[in-house]
C-alpha cells in the first residue's frame, strides 16, 4: 500500500435542479481527501459536508463501485470517466491527481441522454435499442443442450470481448456526435459472431439501427474517441461489422410481410 | 418495429453513400492527377502531350464520353454533399448543450474537421473548373491549350498560392475520408487494419503530392 | 403462523417431476388476464419477468436502477454451477444436491436444493441459446473451472465476468417482452410498501424516484427479487443502492424472515484501507484456483513479502484442509483468514490482510496463462491498490458478501403471505447457513427461469381474473399513506447527522458483534446498542432536500431505517442460535481445534420470525429439517 498521501482538490461541478431548468458550474473545496479514495468516494466527502451544511448534495449515478454495473457517468475534466484508460469513474482513485488541481465534472451531454438532475441522466434510450433487437429470441425451455453447438473459441471470444460493454454510455458522451454506434455495433457483433444468433442477424441489426437513429444519437465520423473512452475497450471495428451487416440487410432483406398462421 | 425512414434515411444508409461516392471521387482524383502528369512531358512536334490528351477526353466517345464522366461526378459530388449535409445536421442536433470543457483523445484535426476541409474543395472544385474548363478566371485563356492554360494560369502567384492551400485541405480531406469509407463500409480486419492508415496516407501523398507539384513546378519555372 | 413447506411426496429426486405433473395450469388464452408484478431486475427477477410474459401474463417490474441491466448479479464474477458432468469427472445431479447441502452444513431444505440441482443442466443450455458467450475450449465445447467446496469441474464461466454475461442474457428476453409489450418496466422505482387485501398480497406501492411521486400498482402475483441485505454491514461487496426494504416492508405486512443470521463472508476481498471507504471490492473465488493463501509464521513480520524465506510462510488452508487446501468453502477460509489475523500475523499497514500469491502459478504456467485466466481480475485489483499483482502478492481479507437468510418460502417460493412469491438471495431456501461459490447465480436462474413461472401459474390458477380491486380500494389507500407519513417523518427530523453516518455507525455494531464470529455477550452488547442508535437516528438524521424530487441523501435515510430493524432481528436471530453452523459462528459452540460446531438436536431447523408489531419481540418459528437423503455428518474439508 502507498503510504496515505492527502491532496487538496477543487471541484467545478455541473449543478442543475431538474430537466427544466437551467444548469450551471458551483465551485466546492475538496480539502485533505485521501488517495487511496475512489473518486466517487472524494464525492461522497463533499456531500456529506454539502449535507451537514444544509446544502443539496450533488446527485450522481453510482451502484456497484467496482467498474461493472455501468451506473457511474461523468464527465470529468473533459474525458467521460476521467483521465485514466479502461477505468470507470467509480474505480478511478484520486491518486491519479496533483495537489492543487482544479477538477471539472460535467454530465454526459447529448440530446438522447436529457439530463434529469446535476450528473444524472436518462440512458432508457439504450433499453429501447436493445428491446428493437438486442437479443436472441429463445423463450425459456427451448434450448437444446448447450454442447450441441460446438463455437470456435476465438469467436466465443470475440463475442465475449463485444459482449463485456457495460452500457455506461460513455461512448455517446466522448463522441464529437454524441453517436450511440459502439454501444450499438458491441451488442451486434457479440449476436452475429455466434451460430445462434444468425437467424435473426439482418432483421436485428435493421431495427436496431432505426431504434438508435429514433432516438436522435448522431451518426459516426470515424473520430475513433469512443474506442479509447470505453472503460472496457470496446473495439472499433464492431462499428465496421455492423456497417456491414447493415449493408447487406439493406441489400439483400425482404421488408416484413404479414403472413397468415394456419388456422 | 422499424421506424427509421429506410436506408438513405438512416445514419448508416447515408454513411454509406458518402463511402460509396467518395470511392468514386477518390477514383476520379487519382486518375485525373496521373492524367495531369502529362504535365511534365516534353512537346512532341510542338503540340504538348496535355493538349493531346485534353482533346482525347473532349473526344472520347465522340464528345459524350466526357459528359458521361461529369454527369457521373456531379452526381457523386450531389449525393456526397447532400448526405454530409443529412448527417451534419443530425450530429449537431444530438448535442444541443455542448461542453465546457471536453479533451479529445483519438480524434484528429482532419476528423473534426471535415466539413470545412468538404467546403473548402467545393469552393476550389467551382474555382478550377471556371479557370480551366469554362476559361473565365483570367485573361488570356484559349480553349484547347491545355498546358498554356495550366502554366500560365499558375505563374499568377495567388491562382498558386490558392491551389496549394486547397490542396492542403483536400490532403485532410482525403486522409480522413479514405480511411473513413473503408471502416463504414466494414472492411476491416485486424490483421489489415494497419494497413487502412497506411493506405490513406500513401494515396493521399500521392495525389496531393502530384496536384502541389503543378503550380510548385510553374512557379519555380520547372515548366514554363 | 403455520410453517407449511408444502413439499411434494415421493422420492426425493421425483418430487419435483411429481409437482409439475400435478399442479394447475392456466389456460394459454386466460394468462393475459392475470398480472404479475416482479419487483428487481437481476437474475431472478429479470428470468422470472421475462419468462412468465413469454407464458402470456401481464407482467409488471420495477428496479430503483436506471436500466434493468445494471442489477448487482452483474457483478458476479466467477461462475455458474451445473451438474452437466462435461468433463466427466463423476459430477451428477445428486453431486451437486449433496455439495451444496453439504456447504450449507446441513441447514437447507433437501427437497428444494435437490429441485436447484436438477435445473440446473436447463440453465446452461438456456443461456447458451441466448448468446451468452461462455468461455469455450479450442474443441469449441464449453469449458469448466473448479470452485470451493465441490472436487468436480462443474462451473461454467465467462471471463471474470460471468454475472454480468448471464444477467445481459436476461436482461435482453426481458427487453424483448418489453418491446412486445408484455412486460412494463419501472425503472427508477423504488418498493415501499406490500398491499394487502384479505391477507392476501394484491400490489406494491412505490416511489418514483425522479418526481417523489407515490404510487400503487395491483396484481394478482407479487413476486421480490430484490436481492440480498449484506450492506446493513455498511461495508459490502454489495452495489451502493442494494437494500432490505422490500422484503422488511413485506416481513413487517406478515411474511416470516427466515435465517436472517446467516451470512457469509466472502474470504478474497480487496482489505479497507480507511474510514472513507464505502465498498468493498471483492476478488473472485476462482483466484484460489491458482493462487496461495499465506501468512508469516512470526507475528509483526514487517518484511517485504518477497523477502520471506518459504519456511517462514504459513500456507495455513493448505495446512489446516489438505484435501479442499485453498478451495476450503467460503466460510471456513474467512474464519481462517480472521483468526491468523487475530493472532498478530495479518498483513499491510492495518495488519488485516493475508496474501493470495501467485508466483507459483506464474512459475508453473507462465503468466499469460494466469493472464487469460485472470487478467481482469489482476487488472482491477491494481487499479483500486496501485499494486502489479504479478509481482507482488494480493492481499485479501473477508467482507460481508452475500446473505443465506431472507423472507421464508415453501417448496413454491410462496412466503407466509398468499400470492407474495420470493426469488434469488431474497429467498432463504437453498443455501442453509453457507453458500458455495458458484451457486448464487445458478439459484437465482434456477427460481426465475424454471421454478416460479411454474409455482406461480400454479397460485394463479386458485385466483379469479379480471381486475384485482379497486385503486380506491381502502388497503391501497393506508399503504398509499403510510408511505407518505414514513417518508415525510424523514423529512420532518432535521438533526444534524447524515444517512451515511448512521449507516456506517450501525455497520461497525453488526461487523464487529454479528459479522464472522458471534458471542452471547457480543449479541447481547449489540441488542442494546442498536436500539439505542436506532433513537439517536430517528431524532437527530439530517435529510436534505425535498421528498418530491430525485433526493439520494432520502432514499439511503429510507433503507438505514429498515437495515436498522434487520440488524436488530439479524442479532436476536444469531443469538438464540447456540450453535454454529456455516457462515454463522458463535465462538461458545466450537471443536476443540477451532471449527464450527453444529447442534442437531436443538438446531437442526429453519427459524422464521413473525413480526409483531412496533417495539415487540419477534415471534421465532420453527420448520424442522429432515434429511432422508443424506446423512447428517460433520462437515469436514479436510
Amino acid at each position: 500500500m502507498s503510504a496515505e498521501k492527502t491532496l487538496n482538490l477543487t471541484l467545478k461541478v455541473w449543478r442543475q435542479k431538474n430537466a427544466a431548468s437551467e444548469g450551471g458550474f458551483e465551485t466546492y473545496a475538496a480539502p485533505g481527501v485521501s488517495t487511496d479514495m475512489s473518486f466517487l468516494e472524494m464525492l461522497d466527502v463533499v456531500n456529506e459536508g454539502l449535507i451537514t451544511q444544509g446544502a443539496e448534495p450533488i446527485a450522481f449515478d453510482h451502484d456497484c463501485r467496482e467498474g461493472i454495473c455501468g451506473t457511474c457517468s461523468m464527465v470529468i475534466n473533459g474525458r467521460p470517466h476521467g483521465p485514466k484508460e479502461r477505468t470507470t469513474a467509480c474505480q478511478l482513485h484520486v491518486r491519479s491527481f496533483k495537489d492543487g488541481d482544479t477538477i471539472s465534472i460535467e454530465p454526459w451531454r447529448a440530446k438522447a441522454f436529457p439530463v434529469r438532475k446535476d450528473l444524472v441522466v436518462d440512458r432508457s434510450a439504450f433499453d429501447r435499442i436493445i428491446a428493437a433487437g438486442g437479443f436472441i429470441s429463445a423463450p425459456t425451455g427451448s434450448a437444446q443442450d448447450a454442447n450441441a453447438l460446438p463455437i470456435p473459441k476465438e469467436n466465443a471470444d470475440l463475442a465475449m470481448d463485444a459482449a463485456a460493454c457495460i452500457g455506461c454510455g460513455a461512448c455517446v458522451a466522448v463522441c464529437p456526435n454524441a453517436s450511440a454506434m459502439l454501444f450499438v455495433s458491441a451488442k451486434i457483433s457479440q449476436l452475429a459472431l455466434l451460430p445462434q444468433g444468425q437467424p435473426e442477424r439482418y432483421i436485428r441489426v435493421r431495427d436496431m439501427v432505426a431504434q438508435m437513429d429514433a432516438e436522435e444519437f448522431g451518426s459516426c465520423t470515424n473520430h475513433g474517441e469512443c474506442e479509447t473512452a470505453c472503460p472496457k475497450g470496446i473495439s472499433l471495428e464492431n462499428i465496421a461489422r455492423m456497417n456491414r451487416d447493415y449493408l447487406k440487410a439493406s441489400l439483400i432483406y425482404r421488408p416484413k410481410v404479414a403472413t397468415g398462421g394456419a388456422g | 418495429m422499424q421506424t427509421g425512414a429506410g436506408f438513405f434515411g438512416s445514419s448508416i444508409g447515408k454513411k454509406i453513400v458518402m463511402a460509396i461516392t467518395g470511392i468514386l471521387l477518390v477514383g476520379f482524383v487519382t486518375v485525373h492527377m496521373i492524367g495531369n502528369l502529362q504535365l511534365y512531358l516534353p512537346a512532341h512536334e510542338g503540340v504538348y502531350a496535355l493538349d493531346t490528351y485534353g482533346e482525347f477526353l473532349r473526344t472520347l466517345l465522340h464528345g459524350s464520353g466526357i459528359w458521361i464522366a461529369r454527369a457521373t461526378l456531379l452526381t457523386a459530388a450531389i449525393l456526397h454533399i447532400w448526405a454530409a449535409w443529412g448527417l451534419t445536421l443530425m450530429n449537431r442536433a444530438a448535442r444541443p448543450v455542448a461542453y465546457q470543457n471536453q479533451a479529445y483523445v483519438a480524434s484528429t484535426f482532419a476528423s473534426r474537421w471535415m466539413r470545412v476541409s468538404g467546403v473548402v474543395v467545393l469552393i476550389f472544385i467551382i474555382v478550377h473548373l471556371l479557370h480551366l474548363t469554362v476559361g473565365n478566371l483570367l485573361p488570356g485563356f484559349e480553349q484547347g491549350k491545355v498546358f498554356h492554360n495550366v502554366v500560365t494560369g499558375f505563374q499568377v502567384p495567388w491562382v498558386s498560392a490558392f491551389y496549394i492551400l486547397a490542396m492542403v485541405f483536400f490532403a485532410t480531406h482525403l486522409h480522413h475520408g479514405i480511411w473513413s469509407m473503408l471502416q463504414t463500409l466494414g472492411l476491416s480486419h485486424p490483421r489489415y487494419n494497419g494497413l487502412r492508415h497506411g493506405l490513406a496516407t500513401l494515396l493521399t501523398i500521392v495525389v496531393i503530392g502530384g496536384n502541389i507539384s503543378f503550380p510548385i513546378a510553374v512557379l519555380t519555372g520547372f515548366v514554363r | 403462523m403455520e410453517l407449511k413447506s408444502n413439499i411434494p411426496d415421493g422420492p426425493l429426486e421425483k418430487k419435483w417431476e411429481k409437482y409439475r405433473n400435478d399442479m394447475k395450469l392456466v389456460n394459454p388464452a386466460n394468462k393475459r388476464k392475470y398480472k404479475i408484478i416482479v419487483v428487481g431486475s437481476g437474475l431472478a427477477g429479470a428470468s422470472a419477468a421475462a419468462s412468465m410474459a413469454e407464458l402470456g401474463y401481464e407482467v409488471e417490474c420495477f428496479c430503483y436502477q436506471d436500466s434493468p441491466r445494471r442489477a448487482h448479479s452483474i457483478a458476479a464474477q466467477g461462475g455458474i454451477n451445473a451438474a452437466k458432468n462435461y468433463h466427466n469427472d463423476g459430477d451428477s445431479v445428486f453431486r451437486l444436491f449433496y455439495d451444496t447441502v453439504k456447504g450449507g452444513d446441513f441447514r437447507a431444505r433437501e427437497a428444494n436444493v435437490h429441485r436447484l440441482a436438477e435445473v440446473s443442466v436447463n440453465i446452461i443450455d438456456q443461456c447458451v441459446a441466448q448468446g451468452v458467450p461462455f468461455a469455450r475450449e479450442y474443441g469449441g465445447l464449453l469449458d469448466n473451472r473448479s470452485f470451493g467446496g465441490a472436487q468436480v469441474s462443474r462451473t461454467f464461466y465467462a471471463r471474470g465476468q460471468t454475472g454480468q454475461q448471464l444477467l445481459l442474457g436476461a436482461y435482453q428476453a426481458l427487453e424483448r417482452q418489453i418491446g412486445l409489450g408484455k412486460v412494463k418496466m419501472h425503472t427508477r422505482h423504488e418498493m415501499q410498501e406490500l398491499i394487502l387485501v384479505d391477507g392476501v398480497a394484491k400490489g406494491i406501492v412505490t416511489r418514483d424516484m425522479l418526481t417523489g411521486e407515490i404510487e400503487s400498482h395491483l396484481a394478482h402475483a407479487v413476486c421480490l427479487a430484490t436481492g440480498g441485505y449484506a450492506p446493513v454491514f455498511f461495508l459490502s461487496t454489495n452495489a451502493m443502492g442494494c437494500n432490505t426494504t422490500a422484503i422488511w416492508r413485506a416481513y413487517k405486512k406478515g411474511a416470516a424472515f427466515a435465517n436472517p443470521c446467516y451470512t457469509q463472508i466472502h474470504p478474497t476481498c480487496i482489505p479497507v484501507t480507511g474510514d472513507h471507504q464505502s465498498k468493498l471490492t471483492l476478488m473472485s473465488e476462482s483466484l484460489r484456483n491458482d493462487g496461495r493463501v499465506w501468512v508469516p509464521k512470526k507475528p509483526g513480520d514487517k518484511r517485504a513479502p518477497k523477502d520471506i524465506p518459504e519456511d517462514e510462510r504459513d500456507y495455513y488452508l493448505e495446512r489446516k484442509y489438505p484435501s479442499y487446501g485453498n478451495l476450503a468453502p467460503r466460510d471456513i477460509a474467512s474464519r481462517a483468514a480472521k483468526e491468523a489475523c487475530d493472532n498478530g500475523l495479518g498483513v499491510g499497514e492495518t495488519g488485516r490482510g493475508v496474501y493470495l500469491d501467485f508466483a507459483d502459478s506464474i512459475k508453473r504456467l507462465g503468466q499469460p496463462a494466469i493472464e487469460e485466466k485472470y487478467g481482469n481480475l489482476f487488472e482491477m485489483y491494481e487499479r483500486i491498490t496501485d499494486e502489479n499483482p504479478y509481482k507482488v502478492p494480493m492481499r485479501i481479507y473477508p467482507a460481508a458478501h452475500y446473505t443465506m437468510g431472507g423472507l421464508w418460502v415453501d417448496y413454491n417460493l410462496m412466503s407466509t403471505i398468499p400470492g407474495l412469491f420470493v426469488m434469488g438471495e431474497a429467498n432463504f431456501s437453498d443455501h442453509g447457513a453457507n453458500r458455495l461459490g458458484a451457486s448464487a447465480l445458478m439459484q437465482g436462474l434456477a427460481d426465475g427461469y424454471f421454478v416460479a413461472p411454474y409455482t406461480v401459474g400454479n397460485y394463479l390458477a386458485g385466483v379469479k381474473s379480471g381486475p384485482v380491486v379497486a385503486a380506491d380500494h381502502a388497503a391501497v389507500k393506508a399503504a398509499e399513506t403510510a408511505v407518505k407519513e414514513r417518508i415525510d417523518k424523514l423529512m420532518a427530523i432535521k438533526g444534524k447527522k447524515t444517512p451515511t453516518h448512521f449507516h456506517r455507525e450501525l455497520g461497525k455494531i453488526m461487523w464487529e458483534h454479528c459479522g464472522m464470529a458471534r458471542t452471547e455477550a457480543g449479541l447481547k452488547k449489540a441488542l442494546e446498542l442498536i436500539p439505542k442508535l436506532r433513537e439517536e437516528f430517528w431524532s437527530d438524521l439530517l435529510v436534505s432536500g425535498t421528498g418530491d424530487e430525485l433526493n439520494q441523501s432520502l432514499e439511503r435515510a429510507g433503507r438505514v431505517a429498515d437495515f436498522f430493524e434487520l440488524g436488530e432481528l439479524m442479532c436476536l436471530d444469531a443469538l438464540e442460535r447456540r450453535e454454529s453452523c456455516g457462515g454463522h459462528f458463535r465462538e461458545e459452540s466450537q471443536t476443540p481445534d477451532g471449527e464450527a460446531q453444529r447442534d442437531d438436536a436443538n438446531f437442526c431447523h429453519v427459524a422464521a420470525w413473525e413480526y409483531k408489531g412496533e417495539g415487540q419481540v419477534p415471534e421465532r418459528h420453527v420448520e424442522p429439517l429432515a434429511f432422508e437423503s443424506v446423512h447428517l455428518a460433520t462437515r469436514s474439508y479436510k
